[in-house]
């Protein structure tokens, strides 16, 4: 299955100026827990599709809303010169290929 | 009676069975409020009115100009709502975040519409103002004595980092206006705050549990957005001791327990645990049940004091004058070629200004259509067809801006590259000039953790009679 047909909503947004945080949410429970136990989400998987190292990414199950939340440290901080994404609102692309 | 003096009378004894109405009236006053949810709201005759009008979001412009990020007029159209609202109920008004990035210029002017709405529309209150500007020595002895931590990957700064900064805030908490508040103000315009001071504030001084009271200031700060579908529109929430209701002032956005759930994600790199001056907010063991298809009850948030007081800081520095280069290009040729374009354009200017202008400008190319918006980009399957290219240049002064991005402008359409067919030019101006100066800019230098052991010092407030 494909993430986007998993996922009703992939959204990407800064936390901070220093992280981007991308909230992915399911339907219902069933895809929730698809998507929850996908290798494809794991640290590794993400770090590799997104070129970061993999501390810099973290992956946050959250049930209580069907919900995964990753975390990414930004290599450029929010609105400095270079910067591309001053809110972080369309980082979320690289997801949207992703197969469960 | 004060506003604040009736409420504590309201809420005197014991608080069982007795609800505390808050109305969340914007999370980001000044772009437009939704008037009839409003409306609503203060038809309910809520026990306090709280609004949010900032957020580091927009970047650092804001915080480093002092300027807001909304325009005059709209900025003034919702003060008046919000301001005539509370006064026409008597009940305290708590604003945070003046003007965007609440730093002392944009907490004077705000300060300064507030009096002029006051003296057009004939109200009088007691108001108080909460400054948020840190002490550049008190925050150089913090990172010199270890007391200030890294969020992410941005360095402890140095006493000329913190000197460089032209604004240079911290998030006050629950503590600051709850001083206020202590004052008897009816209105309380504070600089920097975090969102959820705003609300927590009021159920603080009456007594109401920390944790449930917390909860609800962190969802309704960002009013209906909680909300399925979610919108811009009033929030009311109403605190009830262990546990809150919500209910969104538009009937057509419904809170549900998966919606509030979810809202818990907005923004936050940590969705089980929120950090506070004064504490830390656990919302591991959180319930939420549907009163109706409408309103949800919420209960379960645990609040841990504190054993470190300690306040998130904000500084943005000045970097420059900005100014950008609008042009697209559709040739294939060129467009396969661009890498090696952009380089050879920036070595041909550099070179023509040398003894000019001074080298220390930056000058760098977004190429839209390919990579100008990913982060961490990957490489197109296939040439785009079209592609939009930004050049940003940032330099000492405006003129001397001008003047690279004007010589880069014709050395980059003239430029020349290997199987080059379109001898007459590189580059579609949509109009002209393309070269456009944007004014100063700045970086976020400054996004620490601050431990400190006197809030007061760092929040003064001020009273004043309108």
């Amino acid at each position: 299955m494909k993430l986007t047909d998993a996922a009703k909503v992939i959204r990407s947004k800064n936390a901070g100026p220093l992280q981007i945080t991308i909230d992915l949410m399911f339907e219902d429970r069933d895809r929730y827990d698809t998507a929850a136990a996908s290798q494809s989400l794991s640290q590794a998987s993400l770090a590799q599709l997104y070129g970061l190292r993999q501390d810099r990414v973290r992956v946050i199950p959250f049930p209580q809303a069907l919900a995964i939340k990753l975390v990414f440290d930004r290599d450029i901080v929010a609105g400095d010169p270079g910067d591309k994404d001053v809110y972080g609102t369309q980082q979320h692309k690289l997801l949207l290929g992703v197969e469960l | 009676m004060s506003a604040v003096a009736k409420l504590q009378d309201k809420f005197s004894g014991d608080l069982a069975g007795k609800s505390l109405k808050a109305l969340s009236a914007s999370g980001q006053l000044g772009y437009g409020l939704p008037e009839a949810a409003l409306r609503e709201g203060v038809e309910r005759s809520p026990d306090f009115i709280g609004c949010d009008m900032g957020s580091v979001d927009p970047g650092p412009y804001y915080l480093g100009s002092g300027e807001l990020a909304t325009a005059d007029a709209m900025t003034r159209h919702d003060l008046r709502e919000v301001l005539n609202g509370a006064r026409k109920l008597d009940v305290p008004l708590l604003l945070g975040t003046a003007g965007t990035a609440g730093a002392k210029p944009h907490l004077e002017k705000t300060l300064r519409i507030i009096r002029e709405i006051a003296r057009e529309d004939g109200l009088k209150f007691r108001l108080a103002s909460i400054t948020a500007d840190m002490p550049k020595d008190a925050v150089k002895a913090a990172a010199n004595a270890g007391r200030m931590q890294t969020l992410g990957t941005m360095p402890v700064p140095s006493d000329s980092d913190i000197d460089a900064t032209t604004n240079l805030v911290g998030q006050m908490g629950t503590d600051a206006f709850r001083r206020a508040l202590d004052a008897e103000a009816d209105v309380i315009v504070a600089g920097r705050a975090c969102d959820t001071a705003i609300f927590s504030s009021v159920p603080a001084m009456l007594g109401y549990p920390m944790g449930p009271a917390m909860h609800m200031a962190k969802i309704i700060e960002c009013t209906s957005i909680c909300c399925t579908p979610g919108g811009r529109d009033a929030m009311l929430g109403t605190l009830e001791g262990d546990s809150f209701t919500l209910e969104s002032m538009n009937p057509v956005r419904h809170a549900t327990p998966l919606s509030v759930a979810a809202h818990g994600l907005y923004e936050q790199a940590d969705p089980f645990s929120v950090r506070e001056p004064e504490g830390a907010l656990h919302l591991n063991d959180v319930e939420y049940e549907a009163i109706d298809d409408h309103r949800v009850r919420a209960r379960g948030a645990r609040w841990e004091p504190a054993t470190q007081l300690s306040v998130k800081l904000e500084g943005a520095t000045y970097v420059g004058e900005r100014g950008v280069l609008l042009a697209g290009a559709c040739d294939p040729n060129f467009i396969a070629a661009i890498d090696d374009i952009t380089p050879g354009v920036e070595k041909t200017v550099r070179e023509l200004l040398a003894g000019t202008v001074s080298d220390d400008f930056t000058l760098t190319f977004r190429v839209y259509g390919r990579d100008g918006v990913s982060l961490w980009p990957t490489p197109p399957d296939s040439p785009p067809h079209e592609v939009f290219i930004m050049g940003e240049c940032i330099a000492a002064t405006a003129e001397e801006t001008k003047t690279i991005l004007t010589t880069c402008k014709q050395y980059f359409l003239h430029y020349g590259f290997p199987g080059r067919l379109s001898t007459a030019g590189n580059l579609a101006f949509p109009f002209t000039p393309p070269e456009v100066i944007t004014g100063p800019a700045y970086r976020f230098s400054v996004y620490h953790v601050m431990e400190t052991d006197d809030l007061e010092s760092l929040f003064p407030v001020t009273i004043e009679e309108v």
